[in-house]
């Protein structure tokens, strides 16, 4: 068949032709043309396949309610878009589309087969049956029904393009714009806010855009839109769903109705949109009716057959035949005929039809059976005709047609409404919910809240047939393959509810959300259980309102994006020398620097003992800082810190623990008094935002009669750790007014003067047991003081060390590492820190919980060391210990591996471990069941290097 | 009950299906039960089949304010494993893994368990140290899961982006391969059915509005939208609503009920074979039967029963998961919802008995309680049977929040230093 | 996303900006010692957690910084006030 173009009229332009394939065969359409309409105009019935049975179908609607015409679009590699509406898809110079759902074509269809035994598929079959042998399901049963089952192929490669976001606020917000829309939107322009007016169709218009007669007042109201200064007009746009205190979300497309040739810049846009008021003029969606046969393709929505008409020039068939129960079918048919689309028939169920439309039909030559109703469509791939009967139920007679289209009455659309927890009340002549009342500032104007001239109708479950709901070949769910007797099926099985009989037969959960078959299955429930609807209840609209791609929601997060990488400013220098990251939180550190041919292990053998020999340079800027100033202060930190800091000195430092009020760590640090008021802290890298709000919370609501304020300094400073014997030798040159000699300056001291001519707060501390300082400059010299102190190292054979290295000097001295030797369950004294807990302090946060019962019991986990019989064994970190490793399995576990590394230093192995009872199991042998054996080890203290602390005091 | 097969499957077929029985009666209540249940969800329903068929009281009623399995059962990711770290969780969760295997035999309905395995993804040096730990401490256990590299990552879930200039590369990950999936929905019907057929009433649309207590404490029954019914055991299964019933009974729960997102993606064919995890990036996924992909979202911040969450929630998750699966952004989300999570200080349940004589608990799932649905309706049915928790859930007590015992698997995953 | 009135910017502000700090009016005791495990269990753990108006923490993060504290109804999830730490509640 060729030749559905209407002579004349519709939008689109007749002059500008547009090629494009579907199915891989050439086809050509006008600017303006929907996929659905082009192929239609070229006589297309058949778009695709349904979900389950395979059954051939045709189109529906002519807008976003379409369940059967999906198609995958194809822009090139990476753009592969699965599971577009065929009416919603603009065409476009060289635009590829192809059905879905089908093997090997669209037309011989071999799953089809489906269909034949659809018999033994009903609602719920897959609950009934694959349970046999046991064990088969996910074996055999379940990956054929997932190959049966999706509807396109997803993307398979990286997407090329990219998205967009963007924030918006307004006084007035209209979703729809259709001539209520447009109204409202004039109305609100008028009043001097600014207004945002979003419409999902390609252009603004709505309905109008179907009805010839609006077109001039549609292009003035448009006019004024567009000069007003206040008004944003997005059409292409799709608000998605309303959320709390007016924020509609709406995602704009930019691109995907441009050739690959004009398509420039993002592809889709979310708006994130922040109203004054909400207007919901979102329309209504004709509903289709239930009779046999009603999915064979031909079959369509009469609004949708009168939008492909007027709009866009096409007549879907040569002879059609109206099945109405509404009015509004007589209307459309009546405006078919004069657009010159042949209308053979109206059937209508209902006898008293308004006589001006009965009149006008007359007139315009077209048959009328009133009282009547469709029984049956034959034809399979395409309509050949109706059977109808009196009633449904007298004896039958044919029409001949090629098209059906069906008139079941409107359903305003009320998605947003409902997303916005707006109440919804059944309306019994509408056979449909409508808005009620709302605690947001949100109304529904025209359709959506019916305020618009729809004429009458009758609000019908299935059609009345002869044939018994049970036999009856009638759809509700077109995509999801859901018949009217699977509604029934699903209430003789028990299914009572509303939500019940969906998820038993998946009705409404296709990816047309049920914008057709929600109220007709509801409406069929009620019939067969003979109760009213709202006693069934209401399904509950869930964003989005219609699907929207990924990519729009995630906007720019994405690759840099995503979480911005935290660097320091030494961390290029430390690219440069080929430094290994790893991520510590939002942050990269350099974790070891291998030179050519090294593994980590030689790297951090040779970093390890460089640090131990001579000096090792290491960037800490990451620790976390926080500024503590204030009369109080001190007062602040004892509250704070399991130990005293009120007799803390200016110009020393103090390794300080935190609990949480639950008594277990969370963070550790060493902080310095440089005044009686003025406190330099760290914490761990993790830990410092976390650490701020903590210390923020306390401070504001429960001491606010401390007088302290505290500041993130996190970026401010940049830290260089000089670590090793040599390390006063390579900074004293570049130090200005600090005396370096031990006396002066001893071990847990802070000092503050100038090195390479900047300021420097210079602490002497060490994590690695050697002589250590950690230079703190303004974050902006960091780089520069680094480079200084490196120069200065040659004369040492300084190296670099990375975050590895560190971990394996800090184990050699039983430090610990806050998420790794303990984890959230672990109290100062399970760690061995006793006593760093002030024993004389009446409170401190954590302190209560530290008395519990099952804290204060014997036996809980504590931190030892272990050395492994074999020296050169290294455990695995997280490794189970179990005191007898012949017992069977499940093995009573008493503790785990938290830190383990190969020192170099001592030529052997070592770990750390948290172990029941483990102080009083010193020397006892215990053992670690590995896949390949059993590892044994002797607990020993947490301490292997230099216990006396005699190089760090150097 | 009508037993479910193949065979009369075909047999059906040959009239219409016309000789298929209600799942389960809609019973109006009786004055007085055995034991009532508070709450149609997996839990409830599951305690509820035990009952009856393991502990013998069938006198029992699953008393449920809005439909059988509406409620965090209807609403979940269906994500099943049980690598837990602890030994008491690991026991946990493993006994209702071990009964997820044999459920459909066992109630005769396909409820769908899928063992196409659980990958877990670590992304940091602290990612491996955590699962390596939980993987060792499994395998004692005896509870199946293993290491696997990020190649072979990559090889078990191809979609999967494990370059290592990825944000957050893939350093490996932990397999659990019994792990999987379940059909939610079937999960609560097969449960309500079998309930059903060994006589438990189900009685839908009849919420509990109060609990009563007689002159020793002990407790009598419950007051309901449809009247009194008395009862010496009522085992309170309520998810989100928990702490709202117990208040009923005077009781004041360490509790929080949080809005938990979920979404689904159009349908596609099969292009993602098993679930991943990953919590660095924050994002799960799995593709269900019908070809969606299911992705589990985040809590939002605050509490909440309005089933309803932010935004900014779903355009974080959806960033994360294609972040480890660029391949997606052309893929759409089809649908999004919300339950009502009800999560404990340490995260993990309570389940067992209350101070209230006769008055059982079962709740603190949070955002992962439908993995244990058959072992927490089970252990709910043993403890309210023997007036005495099954070893396997005495650690799950509310004692714990007194002594300082807690059971605390996110503590333990611990956070990045 | 919620839209917060933040009441020491006076300005109503999107909820990314702000961190929420749980139920409000739970002060810490004085001297925690005095506490019995259970009155310890309570001020840690037991929550109220209503159907309905709830007094919550509300903390300006991304702005002033400020603690406040907010009535919220947890069904609809709107607001119906917010107040600064230290005023009684409302
Ligand atoms: C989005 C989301 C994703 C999740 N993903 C996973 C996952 O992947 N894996 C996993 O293991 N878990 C997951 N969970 C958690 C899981 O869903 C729950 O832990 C589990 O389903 C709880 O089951 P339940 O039977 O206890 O609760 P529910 O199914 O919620 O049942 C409780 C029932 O009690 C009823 N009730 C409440 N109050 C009353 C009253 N007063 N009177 C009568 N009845 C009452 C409710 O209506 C409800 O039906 C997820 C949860 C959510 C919300
Ligand atoms: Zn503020």
């Amino acid at each position: 068949m060729s030749g559905f173009r209407l002579a004349d009229g519709g939008r689109v332009d007749r002059r500008t032709k547009r090629s494009f394939t579907f199915d891989g065969k050439a086809q050509w359409g006008y600017a303006g043309d929907s996929l659905a309409s082009a192929l239609l105009a070229q006589g297309q019935m058949l778009f695709g396949r349904s979900f389950k049975y395979h059954r051939p179908r045709g189109i529906l609607g002519a807008g976003v309610e379409e369940p059967n015409a999906l198609v995958t679009v194809d822009r090139g590699p990476g753009r592969v878009t699965p599971n577009l509406r065929a009416p919603s898809v603009p065409i476009y110079d060289g635009l590829h589309a192809t059905s879905q759902n089908r093997f090997p074509s669209l037309k011989t269809d071999l799953l089809a087969v489906n269909n034949v035994f659809s018999a033994f598929f009903p609602a719920g079959f897959y609950n009934k049956t694959f349970m046999w042998p046991r064990g088969a399901w996910e074996k055999v049963y379940e990956p054929i029904i997932r190959r049966l089952a999706g509807l396109g192929d997803s993307p398979k490669t990286r997407d090329p393009d990219h998205y967009d976001a963007t924030y918006a606020h307004c006084e007035t917000l209209i979703v729809g714009a259709g001539p209520a829309g447009v109204a409202a939107a004039l109305d609100a322009a008028a009043g001097g806010g600014r207004v945002i007016l979003i419409d999902e169709q390609e252009e603004i218009g709505g309905g109008a855009l179907s009805d010839p007669a609006q077109w001039g007042w549609l292009a003035e109201a448009s006019a004024k839109l567009a000069a007003a200064g206040n008004v944003t007009v997005l059409s292409r746009t799709t608000a998605i769903g309303h959320y709390h205190q007016n924020f509609v979300v709406a995602a704009e497309r930019l691109t995907d109705h441009l050739s690959l040739a004009e398509a420039e810049g993002p592809r889709e846009k979310l708006w994130r949109i922040r109203a004054g008021e909400v207007v919901l003029a979102m329309g209504a969606i004709e509903r289709p009716l239930v009779f046999e046969g009603n999915d064979v393709p031909g079959v369509m929505l009469a609004s949708a057959a009168r939008t492909f008409a007027l709009r866009y020039g096409v007549a879907v068939g040569r002879k059609l035949v109206v099945m109405a129960v509404h009015d509004s079918g007589w209307r459309d048919a009546l405006a078919l005929q004069e657009a010159g689309v042949n209308i053979a028939a109206i059937v209508d169920l209902r006898r008293d039809i308004d006589p001006a439309l009965a009149e006008a039909a007359r007139a315009a030559r077209i048959g009328c059976y009133t009282g009547y109703a469709v029984t049956k469509v034959t034809g399979r791939q395409a309509v050949t005709g109706v059977k109808i009967a009196l009633d449904g139920v007298a004896k039958e007679q044919s029409l001949e047609c090629d098209a059906v289209l069906m008139a079941g009455g409107w359903t305003p659309t009320v998605h947003l409404w409902s997303h916005a927890k707006g109440t919804l009340r059944w309306d019994e002549a509408w056979g449909a919910y409508l808005p009620d009342k709302s605690h947001e500032n949100l109304r529904c104007v025209g359709a959506c809240a019916v305020a618009w001239d729809f004429g009458s109708g009758l609000a019908i479950g299935a059609l009345p047939a002869a044939k018994p709901l049970h036999e009856s070949k009638a759809f509700v769910d077109f995509q999801n393959d859901v018949k009217a007797r699977d509604i029934g099926l699903a209430v003789q099985e028990g299914f009572r509810s509303i939500e019940h009989i969906k998820r038993y037969t998946t009705n409404g959960m296709a990816t047309d959300q049920g914008k057709t078959s929600n109220l007709n299955g509801l409406q069929i429930a009620s019939d067969v259980l003979a109760k009213p609807v709202t006693e069934i209840g209401l399904t509950t609209f869930r964003p989005p309102y219609t699907p929207q791609s990924f990519g729009a929601m995630l906007g720019h997060h994405k690759e840099a994006l995503f979480q911005p990488l935290r660097k320091t400013g030494i961390d290029d220098w430390a690219e440069r020398k080929g430094a290994v990251y790893e991520n510590v939180a939002q942050w990269r550190r350099a974790r070891y620097f291998p030179l050519i041919g090294e593994d980590m292990d030689a790297a951090v053998a040779r970093e390890c003992l460089g640090v131990r020999s001579a000096v090792g340079i290491f960037d800490a800027s990451t620790l976390g800082k926080i500024e503590v100033v204030g009369p109080d202060a001190a007062e602040f930190l004892n509250r704070m810190y399991t130990n005293p800091w009120k007799s803390l000195e200016p110009g020393r430092c103090r390794y300080g623990l935190l609990l949480g009020e639950h008594g277990f760590i969370i963070d550790d640090g060493v902080s310095a008094r440089l005044a009686p008021d003025r406190f330099h802290l760290t914490t761990t890298t993790g830990g410092a935002a976390r650490v701020l709000g903590m210390m923020e919370d306390y401070l504001q609501t429960e001491w606010s009669d401390l007088d302290v304020w505290l500041t993130s300094t996190t970026e401010q400073w940049a830290v260089i750790a000089l670590q090793g014997p040599k390390a006063r030798e390579v900074i004293a040159p570049l130090m200005e007014g600090i005396d370096l000699s031990a006396e002066a300056f001893p071990h847990m001291a802070v000092r503050e003067g100038h090195i390479c001519g900047v300021e420097t707060r210079l602490f002497r501390v060490s994590f690695t047991g050697e002589l250590g300082f950690e230079v703190n400059v303004p974050a902006q010299h960091g780089r520069m003081v680094w480079e200084a102190i490196w120069a200065e190292g040659q004369k040492h054979g300084v190296v670099p060390y990375g975050t590895e290295t560190m971990h394996v000097l800090r184990a050699e001295k039983g430090f610990i590492i806050v998420g790794q030797d303990t984890d959230g369950t672990v109290t100062p004294d399970d760690a061995g820190l006793g006593w760093a807990v002030g024993k004389k302090k009446p409170d401190f946060v954590g302190k209560r919980s530290l008395a519990r019962p099952d804290i204060v019991a014997t036996g809980r986990k504590q931190l030892v060391g272990l050395l492994t019989d074999d020296p050169q064994a290294v455990l695995e970190e997280g490794a189970q210990i179990v005191a007898d490793p012949n017992q069977p399995v499940p093995m009573t576990m008493i503790g785990h591996v938290t830190s383990s590394y190969h020192s170099a230093t001592l030529g052997r192995s070592i770990a750390m471990a948290l172990v029941a009872g483990g102080r009083d199991r010193m020397g006892e042998t215990l053992h670690v069941p590995m896949p390949g054996g059993v590892i044994s080890a002797k607990v020993v203290a947490p301490m292997f290097y230099d216990a006396e602390g005699s190089r760090l005091n150097g | 009950m009508k037993r479910f097969s193949g065979f009369n499957l075909i047999g059906e077929a040959f009239r219409s299906h016309q000789g298929w029985p209600e799942h389960w009666p809609d019973k109006a209540p009786k004055a007085s039960y055995d034991a009532i249940i508070v709450g149609a969800g997996g839990h409830g329903l599951g305690a509820a089949y035990y009952l009856a068929k393991k502990y013998g009281i069938t006198n029992v009623a699953v008393i449920e304010k809005g439909w059988l399995g509406g409620g965090n059962t209807g609403r979940n990711t269906t994500i099943i494993r049980s690598n837990y770290l602890y030994d008491e969780s690991a026991h946990l969760y493993d006994h209702a893994v071990k009964l997820w295997d044999g459920l459909s035999q066992e109630l005769n309905y396909n409820i769908m368990y899928s063992k196409r395995g659980v990958l877990m993804l670590a992304h940091n040096v602290h990612d491996v140290q955590s699962f390596k730990r939980h993987i060792h401490a499994n395998r004692l256990n005896g509870v199946d899961n293993e290491w696997l590299t990020a190649e072979e990552c990559q090889a078990y879930c191809p979609p999967l982006d494990i370059s290592p200039n990825a944000r957050h590369p893939v350093l490996g990950g932990a397999l659990q391969r019994r792990g999987g999936t379940a059909r939610h929905d079937s999960v609560a019907w097969g449960y309500a059915r079998a309930a059903a057929a060994l006589g438990v009433d189900i009685i839908q649309n009849c919420a509990v509005t109060g609990i009563r207590r007689g002159a020793d404490g002990a407790i009598e029954g419950v007051e309901t939208e449809r009247g009194f019914i008395a009862s010496k055991r009522v085992g309170v299964s309520a998810a989100g609503s928990t702490s709202l019933v117990m208040k009923m009974a005077g009781l004041d729960f360490p509790l929080e009920s949080y809005p938990l997102q979920a979404l689904v993606s159009e349908p596609v064919k099969p292009i993602f074979p098993c679930v991943v995890m990953s919590n660095t990036v924050h994002a799960y996924m799995s593709q269900s039967d019908k070809g969606e992909l299911v992705i589990g979202a985040g809590t939002d911040q605050y509490t909440s029963y309005s089933q309803r969450g932010a935004f900014h929630i779903v355009e974080h998750t959806l960033a994360a998961i294609c972040e480890i699966f660029p391949i997606f952004t052309r893929m759409r989300m089809l649908r999004t919802w919300g339950g009502i999570v009800d999560v404990t200080p340490d995260r993990s349940p309570v389940l067992g008995k209350t101070p209230v004589k006769g008055l059982y608990v079962n709740c603190g799932w949070g955002t992962g309680g439908f993995k244990a649905t058959p072992g927490a309706g089970d252990l709910l049915a043993y403890t309210m049977a023997h007036d005495e928790p099954h070893k396997i859930n005495a650690p799950y007590n509310l004692d714990r929040f007194r002594n300082g015992r807690l059971i605390d698997e996110a503590a333990a995953a611990a956070v990045a230093h | 996303m919620l839209l917060i009135h933040c009441p020491y910017c006076e300005e109503a502000r999107p909820e990314v900006e702000f961190v929420y700090g749980g139920e409000a009016h739970i002060a810490r005791p004085l001297d925690p010692s005095t506490y019995s495990d259970a009155e310890w269990e309570e001020f840690l753990y037991i929550r109220s957690n209503p159907r309905g108006r709830h007094h919550e923490r509300w903390r300006h993060t991304h702005g002033c910084g400020r603690f406040f504290n907010a009535v919220r109804d947890t069904v609809t999830d709107v607001f119906e006030t917010t107040y600064k730490a230290g005023e009684p509640r409302k």
